[in-house]
């Protein structure tokens, strides 16, 4: 039996029908027109699909709709303020750091769990935070220096 | 990055607008906004999906196929089998007049690779159509398979694709390679100090992308389809879909051109022929889109290629001769690598002057998942080949890799086995370049050496050239017709066998080499060298060759 | 079938869900069973989940440790008293599966996966199965001899006895891509010394049989011997010794165990 879910989405608060074993994957792309997280293996094994939940980053293709029941939700969507983007999404445009851009919406929200808990991370850390992220056009060098590039300007802002 | 102006200084202009200047992506907001749109991002209403039943066999005739539980499951709308395909068997490239029909969308009564679609489930959702398809009996009798390109080519293998009528292809109407015929490599040998060979094996790659093949077929009003679609090459999957479906491409609207990760891998026109013919006996929006398995099962790969490199070099490291039998491994379908075998031979023999070459490409059948391109199929396999091997000779001869490589490349003036001219060599500043910033220590002579100087002259010339065609035994079953055939068209033919037989033992491994000139002097008499070159084997029919690569040079991902 | 969810408030409810529906599977963080779901896996049509507090709950102060099945892996890197066993932790996935992966599901995952096991292998950890019955206790190495005959059995919880120094607990995972991947072969080693000299080893590989494994006769090698190139050379000698290694993609039967001394040596020197 279907059931609704509702939780915040980018700081909205949302609501949605959901079926039994739906995803939020497809209750996001399907149900909420939030079309940024991608379904590249449905397995858990590319990272496509990453979005935060309460800050923490999941696959939101093997998590069910309503794990996600009144909580915080955030993808790719909500990361610019208005027309001001992220320093991570800036950063990824000048480093050449998307190819085909299929990875880029997981790649940025993986990036972004980073960032918010750690503002210098060393390189190690950057390649650990996408360890579970596939890129299969640049290679992960222009992703790993966008980031740590994106670190360096939230730090220097404070 | 840096631009080495003092090189080709005289060709260099200074006013160009973008070359040697950072530049953003036009596309990169998108992407980093999560905007951009690829396929499955068209969100539609209604849609119906498709799973394949597919093929747990290798090789087999179906004897029967019984889907009646199938279609009492909840959900399921048409079960799309053979008979619904408007026609029967196709291949992409046909739509240019190159190519045999060979493959059809949904198995003919055999299946010919382990996981080919033999009924296609469409349902109201995923779930479904996998209970659906988890019904389906398939009553298999198998047949013998064939795995390797060598034993596809013996005359008592077992024929894989009744299509094609032999486990190879067959060029211009006469050729059963691909072939390079330029000066005479037996002599080349025979003046040779060493004759070096080599057996080169690559595996199959897949592709991988992280956005698998699929697309979202709806159809309008108006009687015509909108197709989302992932393919990289938009108007040719579209030509390739009407003429599968016998619809007049105005029927067909193709929406796409954003392509998450594709390689080469997404031109093959497999999802969409299935899910427009859904659509139009359903009438409902339909969504075809390969789960991740079949990404990496069926999806066609980079193909497996065996490449046998015979060179003939003096002591002092010349290149003399150099012979090449290459076999493309096509699985059980054409895909393109009936265009990948052409591309092999006119990769041959390298960037390299070399005044006797022959080159034997084979476009060979077995029962594995049908190959296709893979950015520059044909090409990088053979470079794998061909570069080993160079190394393997400068070895054999203790001399540097590099001065090896410098000593032989092409220089302006210089003929290819061909028959064109180069120009614009740089091979050899690319080796020196790179010979610096790896701190190789190069002699003085391959320092000064210049792609400029040492070409033309005699190396221009085009090397008086023995006829010899390579054919291959028919295959026995059916040898009688096809003889009767081939006698009449080609007059009296040998069967060879073109690889020197490995007998090194173990597994195949790159790089083994083995000197053994004694046995290739005298493996192969060699006709008596005619005054003139032959002309080059004209078509028996039009063919697109040429055009090949503005279809599949575009866009590529 | 359409899929049907069913939450459960007790462990024992949701053991006896699974006990009496044939079409029933458990879901602990999903990583293994919704990727059944997405592949299209129809052999099970009802999800039973549970919001039992048991089920995740972590008693990590004392000496003998107890964790709810329902732990996930980025509990365990978060936990100061568990700190000798996040190189474990952390050699599951990336950080979005370390944050939804289970230990218990990780007693259930398949070759290449379950390399959490490993290590509660070496620490001859014990399984609590929970019934409608109540909780039965066996020991892991039991557990997974049995682990193919029952999918439905509910596990809600492993304990094991802390090492009493953390240092004698090694762990090494061997992949072909860096810094992630899949299992070539997985190593977890407690070697207590006393008085320079191992007493009580044991040790466990992954991917060095169709379930993970104690290495016994590397343990029986030890025993008794310095830590020291010569002292484990027996130990190394007989590396592969009880191993039925699986060809896959990732590597042959061949490699694996031909490599497994090499990375055994490297782990109890200190070298990997």
């Amino acid at each position: 039996m279907a059931t609704a879910v509702e939780f915040t989405l980018n700081g909205n608060a949302v609501a949605a029908i959901a079926e039994p074993g739906e995803t939020l994957l497809s209750v996001l792309r399907n149900r909420l027109g939030d079309t940024s997280p991608k379904a590249g293996c449905l397995q858990g094994t590319c990272g496509a699909c990453t979005v935060l939940v309460d800050g923490e980053p999941v696959l939101s293709c093997l998590l069910l709709a309503d794990a996600a029941a009144g909580r915080h939700v955030e993808t790719v969507r909500g990361l610019a303020q208005g027309p001001q983007l992220h320093p991570l999404q800036e950063a990824f445009m000048e480093r050449f750091a998307a190819q085909c851009g299929f990875c880029t919406p997981g790649m940025l929200m993986a990036a972004k769990a980073l960032l918010d808990h750690n503002r210098n991370p060393t390189r190690a850390e950057v390649i650990e935070a996408i360890s579970g992220n596939v890129c299969r056009c640049t290679g992960y060098l222009p992703i790993i220096e966008a980031i740590l590039e994106a670190a360096r300007r939230l730090s220097a802002r404070g | 990055m840096r631009i080495r102006k003092e090189m080709f200084a005289d060709e260099r202009r200074d006013d160009l607008v973008l070359i040697g200047k950072p530049i953003r992506r036009q596309d990169i907001e998108g992407h980093v906004t999560g905007r951009t749109q690829f396929f499955d991002d068209h969100l539609v209403p209604g849609l119906l999906h498709i799973r394949c039943v597919r093929s747990s066999e290798h090789h087999a005739r179906i004897r029967a196929v019984d889907t009646r539980e199938a279609e009492r499951v909840a959900g399921v709308r048409r079960i799309l089998r053979y008979a619904d395909l408007p026609k029967k068997a196709h291949n992409i490239l046909t739509i240019f007049n190159f190519g045999i029909d060979d493959e059809p969308a949904l198995a003919d009564g055999k299946v010919r690779y382990r996981g080919e679609p033999i009924v296609a489930i469409v349902a109201e959702s995923l779930r479904a159509a996998d209970e659906a398809v988890a019904k389906v009996r398939v009553d298999y009798e198998p047949l013998p398979a064939v795995f390797d390109v060598e034993e596809a080519l013996k005359p008592d293998a077992p024929l894989v694709n009744e299509y094609i009528g032999r486990n190879w292809f067959r060029y211009w109407g006469d050729y059963d390679c691909q072939q390079i015929r330029f000066g005479d490599v037996e002599a080349g040998f025979r003046q040779a100090d060493l004759v070096i060979e080599g057996r080169y094996q690559m595996s199959p790659i897949e592709h991988a992308p992280l956005e698998t093949n699929g697309c979202i077929v709806v159809p309008g009003e108006d009687g015509r389809f909108t197709v989302y679609t992932c393919t990289q090459g938009l108007h040719f999957s579209l030509d390739n879909v009407a003429a599968q479906l016998k619809l007049d491409t105005n029927r067909l609207h193709f929406i796409g051109g954003t392509v998450g990760g594709g390689f080469g891998g997404k031109v093959d026109t497999v999802v969409e022929p299935l899910a427009v013919l859904a659509a139009m006996l359903t009438g409902r929006p339909v969504r075809y889109v390969f789960s991740r398995a079949e990404e990496m099962q069926v999806s066609s790969p980079r193909g497996a290629e065996r490449v046998y490199i015979t060179d003939g070099v003096t002591r002092d490291g010349r290149i003399l001769a150099r012979k090449i039998v290459h076999y493309h491994d096509a699985g059980a379908y054409s895909r393109l690598s009936t265009y990948g075998t052409i591309k092999s031979a006119a990769h041959h023999p390298g960037p390299y002057y070399i005044p006797n070459v022959w080159v034997d490409s084979f476009c060979v059948f077995t029962n594995r998942t049908p190959s296709s391109a893979m950015r520059g199929f044909g090409v990088t396999g053979g470079d794998f080949a061909l570069e080993s091997h160079m190394d393997v000779v400068a070895r054999a001869i203790g001399m540097d890799p590099l001065e090896f490589r410098i000593k032989n490349a092409y220089r302006d003036g210089d003929m290819k086995a061909h028959r064109k001219l180069t120009e614009g060599a740089a091979l050899i500043e690319c080796i020196q370049v790179a010979a610096e910033l790896a701190h190789w220590p190069l002699s003085e002579e391959a320092r000064r050496a210049s792609s400029r100087i040492g070409g033309g002259g005699e190396r221009a010339q085009i090397p008086p050239t023995p006829k010899a065609r390579t054919r291959l035994a028919e295959p026995r079953a059916r040898s009688a017709a096809l003889e009767a055939r081939r006698t009449a068209a080609a007059g009296p033919s040998r069967a060879i066998t073109p690889p020197p037989a490995w007998t090194g033992g173990g597994e195949p491994t790159a790089g083994r080499e083995r000197v053994e000139a004694e046995r290739l002097r005298t493996a192969e008499p060699s006709a008596p060298p005619e005054q003139r070159p032959p002309e080059p084997p004209r078509p028996t029919h039009s063919h697109g060759a040429l055009r090949f690569s503005s279809v599949f040079g575009s866009r590529r991902r | 079938m359409p899929l049907q969810l069913r939450t459960t408030d007790t462990l024992s409810e949701a053991a006896a869900l699974l006990a009496s529906e044939r079409a029933a599977r458990f879901l602990g963080g999903g990583t293994l069973l919704m990727r059944a779901v997405n592949e299209g896996d129809v052999s099970f049509s009802v999800i039973v989940r549970t919001r039992d507090p048991a089920f995740a709950r972590m008693r990590t102060a004392g000496t003998r440790i107890e964790l709810g099945a329902g732990v996930r892996m980025a509990q365990i890197l978060a936990s100061r008293d568990l700190a000798f066993l996040h190189p474990a932790a952390r050699a599951i996935g990336g950080p979005a599966v370390r944050s939804m992966a289970t230990i218990g599901g990780n007693l259930f995952a398949e070759h290449p996966y379950g390399d959490f096991t490993v290590a509660l292998l070496a620490l001859d950890a014990r399984v609590q199965l929970a019934s409608s019955l109540g909780v039965r206790e066996l020991a892991l190495e039991e557990f997974l001899r049995a682990r193919g005959r029952s999918e439905r059995v509910l596990v809600s919880g492993v304990s094991f006895e802390r090492p009493a120094d953390p240092s004698a607990f090694r762990f090494h995972k061997m992949t072909r891509t860096h810094p992630k991947g899949a299992a070539v072969l997985t190593i977890a080693a407690l070697v207590p010394l006393i008085g320079g000299r191992i007493v009580g080893a044991r040790v466990a590989y992954g991917a060095m049989a169709p379930t993970p494994m104690r290495a016994r006769a590397v343990e029986r090698a030890l025993e008794g011997r310095p830590l020291t190139a010569e002292g484990i050379a027996a130990a190394v000698a007989v590396a592969a010794e009880g191993t039925d290694p699986p060809t896959d993609a990732l590597a042959s039967s061949w490699y694996r165990r031909r490599v497994i001394g090499v990375m055994l040596r490297r782990l109890l020197l200190g070298e990997t």
